[in-house]
C-alpha cells in the first residue's frame, strides 16, 4: 500500500493526514500554527507519522498548502533585490513598473527598464526585442541582484522575446540568478501580470528555503521515497522544482482546499460548503469540484495580481463567538470570538465566556468539554441563540445558492458542531467524518492543472474547433504537469467577447485537470 | 481653479467605474496612466467652466479601440504632445486646455495624463456626464458640432486627422485605423470654443465623480451598518433591485456587446426576479415584468456587500449585485437628447420615462 502525506498551514492552525492510494483517510492531527511556520509543519507531521503506523517509506506524495510566501510579502519579510525588464516599447512607457506599489515593498527593485518588444493582440510583433538594450541593463545590475523579472506586452500569445530576454540574461548574469518570465506566471493583463512576476522574483529565497527546509525534513523523518508537491491557488498542484520556479502560485491556496477537502469527504461535486472555523464562518460554492472563482484580482500586500480567489463569503460566527443577551431580550452572536483561547474560556472548559460551543453542548447538538457546567444554562436564552446561528449560516447559504431550488450542503471545519443538521434551503446536510481537517485533505487529493489561454476570431475560426483546440493545448499542459492523460477534464471553459473589438473577437480561457500518475 | 494631485484621482477614478453605467472600461488602467503622468510631470489644473473664456480653444481627449489591448499596451506617454501638435497646426490655434468627453470608465483618467504631460489645465466637464457606447453620443451632437477634424495617433507614432462627411463615416474609418495600428489609440475629437463648451457640456462632473468616489470608499472603510442607505443617500442613486446574478447572455453584434443578465431576488428581494439589457453599458432595468429604468437615466450594478461597481464584462454566474439607478444629466431628457441616446434608439420599445418617476408608481 502506497500513502500521501496532506499538509495545510492556516492561520490558526497547522492540519496534516495521511491517506492511502484509495485516498481513504487514516489519520489527522491538528497543531497550532508556528510563526516560522516550519516548526508547526514537522510537528505536524510527526504526530501524525506516529499515529498513523505507515511504513515511512510507502509514503510516496506530501502535498503541502503553504502561506510561507503570503507571510513574506505581507511581512516585507526575507525577499530579496529584483532588477525589473519589461518589453514593450514604445507602447506601455506612459506606466512605469510599480506605479501604484507602497513605498517599502518598491524598495524591493533595485532597477528597472522598458526596453522595445513586445506583440499586438494578433501575434505580429509591436516591435523587434532591443537585444543591445537587454544586454546593457543586465550589464548595469550584475553583482546587485540574484533575481530578474521579465514581463512583455502579449506575452501570454507569443513568449519568445521573453524567453530570448532570458537567454540574454543567462550570457551576462550566469546560471545562478533567478528569472522569472511573465508568460510562464499570470494571464492577459500586463500590469498585473507584471506585478506578479516581480513578487515571484523577489520570492526566490523565500521559496528556495522553505522548499529545501520542507524536503529535508521529510527526508529526515525518514521519508525516503516521497515526491513533494504544493497546493496552488487555483486548487491544483506543482511538483516541487516549478514551485521554486513559481512559489507566488502558492498564495491564497487555503480556503480552495477546504472547499475541495470537504467535496472529496462527501463525495459530492456540486455543493455550498461551510466551513466554521474558531472565529468566522467562510461559505463557498463547490462548481465540478473546484471552488467557484470570483471576479475579484486578488491583491497581495497591497498589490494587484490578476489571480483569482475562490468566491467565498466569511461571516463573524465561529465555535469561540461570543454570545450575549442584551437588555431588551435580544440575542447576539459573534463576531468577536475567543478565538483560540476557547479550551480557556468556554463554559463547558470551565471558563467564563458564553460562547457558541456553549450553547451547541447545551442543547445536546454537541459533547464537548464539560456538559454539566452549562446544565444551568437558561433554556429560552440558548434556543434565541441557536436561532440567531441558523439565521446568519442560512442568509449566508442562500446568497451563495445559485438558484432557488435547494442546495446540498456540506458542514467542514471544527466549528461545525454549532451548526444543526437542518437548514432552510438545504435538501440534506452532510458532515463527512474528518471534515475537521478538510483543508489537509483537500491539499492531499488535489489535481493537477493545464491551462491555455488566446485571444481569436469567430469570423475566423469556427468556435467549436477554436474551443478544441485550445482544449488540446490545455491538456498537453496539464500532461506535461504529470497528469494521466485519461483522467484529464476540462474543469472552466470561458469564452468574453471583447468589448469595442470588431471581427467577432473573444478571449478564450481553458483550464483543465487531471489526477497525478 | 483647483489642483488634482494622485490622491484625488483616486477617488475620481473610483467615481468613474460608478458612471460607467456598466461600460466604459475598468478605470485602473486609466489611473495609473494618469497617476504616471503626475508622478513624472506635477499634478493637474482643474479649472470650473466658468473660468474659461469664451474664445478659449478646448480640445476633449480619449482611446479609441478595446480596454483589453490598453490593459496589454498601456500606452506610450509621448502621444498627447503628438496630438496637440496636430491639432494645433490644423486649427492654427494655441490649445488653452483639454477635457473628458466621457465620465465613465477609462476615458475619464486619460485626459488627466494629458493635461499633467503638457502642463495644460482640464475643464471640469465632459460630454456624457456618464459612459456611452458610440461616437455621436456626446451632448455636443445636440449643439450641431462635429466630432471631426479628429486626430488619431497609436503608441508607436502614426498619427492622421479624419475629416468626414457623417459621425457615421468617422466611426467607420477611426476603427478600421485603430485595429490596423493594433487595437488601441489616442485621439482628440470635438474640438470646440469656450462658449460652445459651457452651453453644451457636462459640468462639474469630475467633481461630481471625486465626491462619488470618496463616499464608496468612506463607505468600504468604515464598514459600518446601514451602508446601503449611505450608498443610496450619496450616490442619490433609486434602488431598483437586490438580486444573484443566475444567467448572462451575451453576444457580439459588429462592434457591440450586446446581453440580458438575468438577476434572482435575494435579502428582501426574494422571490422576485429581474434583468438588464445592455450593449457595452446597461440599458434597461425590469423587475417582475415591469421596466424600471432605462436609457439615458445610469443603470449601474454594484456588489451588493462592498458596492463595487461590476461592469458588463466581469458579470459572472452566481455574483450578488444591487441595481442602482441614477438620473442622467438633464440635457439628455429633451427631445433631441432622447432622439441620440433615448430607448428607442438602443432598440427598446417604450417611451422615455425619466427615473425618479418610474420609481414614484
Amino acid at each position: 500500500m502506497k500513502y500521501r502525506l496532506g499538509i495545510d498551514v492556516g492561520g490558526t492552525n497547522t492540519d496534516a493526514v495521511i491517506i492511502d492510494e484509495k485516498l481513504n483517510v487514516l489519520c489527522q492531527t491538528k497543531t497550532p500554527t508556528t510563526g516560522d511556520v516550519h516548526t508547526g509543519i514537522m510537528k505536524a507531521v510527526r504526530t501524525v507519522l506516529e499515529e498513523g503506523k505507515v511504513d515511512r517509506r510507502d509514503i510516496t506524495m506530501a502535498m503541502l498548502g503553504t502561506t510561507q510566501c503570503t507571510n513574506a510579502i505581507v511581512e516585507r519579510r526575507g525577499l530579496v533585490p529584483v532588477a525589473v525588464l519589461r518589453i514593450g516599447a514604445p507602447a506601455t512607457a506612459g506606466i512605469q513598473p510599480m506605479t501604484d506599489w507602497a513605498e517599502d515593498l518598491k524598495r524591493i527593485v533595485y532597477a528597472s527598464t522598458i526596453v522595445a518588444g513586445g506583440y499586438e493582440y494578433d501575434g505580429k510583433e509591436l516591435a523587434p526585442l532591443d537585444e543591445a538594450a537587454c544586454l546593457a541593463f543586465f550589464e548595469s545590475v550584475k553583482g546587485h541582484v540574484e533575481s530578474i523579472a521579465i514581463s512583455g506586452v502579449f506575452s501570454t500569445l507569443r513568449d519568445e522575446q521573453e524567453k530570448r530576454a532570458r537567454e540574454l540574461a543567462r550570457q551576462v548574469l550566469g546560471d545562478d540568478v533567478h528569472i522569472s518570465l511573465s508568460s510562464e506566471i499570470g494571464s492577459m493583463g500586463l500590469i498585473e501580470r507584471e506585478n506578479a512576476t516581480i513578487l515571484n522574483a523577489a520570492l526566490d529565497r523565500v521559496a528556495r528555503t522553505f522548499t529545501e527546509g520542507f524536503e529535508r525534513s521529510l527526508r529526515e523523518e525518514g521519508l525516503e521515497n516521497v515526491s513533494l508537491y504544493l497546493s496552488q491557488n487555483d486548487g491544483t498542484l506543482m511538483d516541487i522544482e516549478e514551485a521554486r520556479r513559481h512559489p507566488v502560485l502558492t498564495i491564497a491556496c487555503g480556503p480552495t482546499n477546504s472547499i475541495r477537502g470537504a467535496s472529496y469527504l462527501s463525495k459530492v461535486s456540486n455543493a455550498i460548503v461551510v466551513d466554521v472555523g474558531g472565529t468566522t464562518t467562510d461559505v463557498g460554492a463547490l462548481q465540478n469540484g473546484f471552488p467557484r472563482e470570483s471576479g475579484v484580482a486578488v491583491t497581495i500586500g497591497g498589490v494587484r495580481t490578476n489571480f483569482r480567489m475562490p468566491d467565498v463569503i466569511s461571516i463573524g460566527l465561529g465555535g469561540g463567538s461570543i454570545v450575549r443577551q442584551k437588555p431588551d431580550g435580544s440575542v447576539t452572536v459573534g463576531p468577536d470570538s475567543v478565538g483560540y483561547r476557547i479550551t480557556d474560556e468556554a463554559l463547558v472548559f470551565g471558563g467564563s465566556t458564553l460562547t457558541a460551543t456553549d450553547i451547541a453542548v447545551r442543547l445536546g447538538m454537541a459533547r464537548i468539554g464539560d456538559p454539566a457546567k452549562v446544565a444551568k444554562l437558561d433554556e429560552g436564552l440558548a434556543r434565541k441563540a441557536m436561532e440567531r446561528i441558523v439565521d446568519m449560516v442560512e442568509e449566508a447559504i442562500d446568497s451563495m445558492k445559485l438558484s432557488a431550488s435547494d442546495v446540498t450542503v456540506i458542514l467542514a471545519g471544527g466549528g461545525s458542531i454549532i451548526v444543526p443538521a437542518s437548514l432552510k434551503g438545504a435538501k440534506e446536510v452532510i458532515v463527512p467524518s474528518h471534515s475537521d481537517c478538510a483543508n489537509a485533505i483537500g491539499s492531499a487529493i488535489s489535481k493537477v492543472s493545464g491551462n491555455y489561454e488566446k485571444l481569436v476570431s469567430y469570423d475566423e475560426i469556427d468556435r467549436d474547433k477554436a474551443l478544441k483546440l485550445a482544449t488540446n493545448e490545455a491538456v498537453l499542459a496539464a500532461m506535461k504537469a504529470g497528469a494521466k492523460v485519461d483522467s484529464v477534464e476540462v474543469v472552466e471553459m470561458e469564452d468574453v467577447p471583447l468589448q469595442y473589438y470588431p471581427g467577432n473577437m473573444v478571449r478564450i480561457r481553458i483550464k483543465v485537470a487531471g489526477d497525478l500518475a | 481653479m483647483r489642483k488634482i494631485s494622485k490622491a484625488e484621482i483616486n477617488d475620481i477614478a473610483l467615481g468613474a467605474s460608478l458612471l460607467g453605467a456598466g461600460g466604459g472600461g475598468d478605470p485602473y488602467i486609466g489611473r495609473l496612466i494618469a497617476l504616471d503622468a503626475i508622478e513624472e510631470c506635477g499634478p493637474v489644473t482643474l479649472l470650473s467652466p466658468d473660468e474659461v473664456p469664451d474664445d478659449a480653444f478646448i480640445v476633449p481627449i480619449a482611446m479609441m479601440g478595446t480596454p483589453t489591448v490598453l490593459c496589454e499596451k498601456a500606452i506610450n506617454g509621448g502621444e498627447y504632445k503628438a496630438l496637440a501638435e496636430m491639432v494645433e497646426s490644423y486649427f492654427k490655434k494655441k490649445i488653452f486646455a483639454f477635457m473628458p468627453i466621457e465620465a465613465g470608465g477609462v476615458n475619464s483618467m486619460l485626459p488627466f495624463a494629458a493635461a499633467a504631460r503638457l502642463g495644460l489645465p482640464l475643464v471640469d466637464c465632459d460630454g456624457m456626464g456618464r459612459a456611452f457606447p458610440e461616437l455621436q453620443m456626446v451632448t455636443f451632437t445636440i449643439g450641431g458640432m462635429s466630432a471631426t477634424p479628429m486626430a488619431l495617433t497609436d503608441e508607436k507614432g502614426n498619427s492622421c486627422i479624419f475629416n468626414t462627411i457623417t459621425n457615421k463615416w468617422t466611426e467607420e474609418l477611426a476603427r478600421a485605423v485603430t485595429m490596423a495600428c493594433g487595437g488601441s489609440v489616442s485621439v482628440s475629437l470635438y474640438t470646440m470654443t469656450g462658449a460652445q463648451m459651457k452651453k453644451y457640456a457636462v459640468r462639474d462632473i469630475v467633481t461630481r465623480s471625486e465626491r462619488l468616489g470618496k463616499a464608496l470608499r468612506l463607505i468600504k472603510e468604515a464598514g459600518q451598518e446601514d451602508t446601503e442607505a449611505k450608498f443610496l443617500e450619496i450616490t442619490e442613486g433609486f434602488k431598483l433591485f437586490k438580486g444573484k446574478i443566475v444567467d448572462v447572455k451575451r453576444e457580439v453584434r459588429g462592434a457591440f456587446n450586446f446581453g440580458t443578465v438575468v438577476l434572482e431576488g435575494i435579502a428582501e428581494c426574494k422571490g422576485r426576479s429581474a434583468y438588464v439589457e445592455f450593449q457595452n453599458e446597461n440599458l434597461s432595468a425590469v423587475v417582475d415584468g415591469k421596466i424600471v429604468a432605462t436609457v439615458p437615466d445610469l443603470i449601474c450594478l454594484v456588489d451588493s456587500g462592498t458596492y463595487t461597481p461590476v461592469p458588463t464584462d466581469a458579470l459572472k454566474y452566481g455574483k450578488r449585485v444591487l441595481v442602482v439607478g441614477l438620473k442622467c444629466f438633464e440635457r439628455w431628457r429633451t427631445d433631441e437628447g432622447l432622439k441620440l441616446v433615448g430607448p428607442r434608439y438602443f432598440g427598446i420599445e417604450t417611451d422615455y420615462i425619466p427615473i425618479e418617476e418610474r420609481c414614484k408608481a
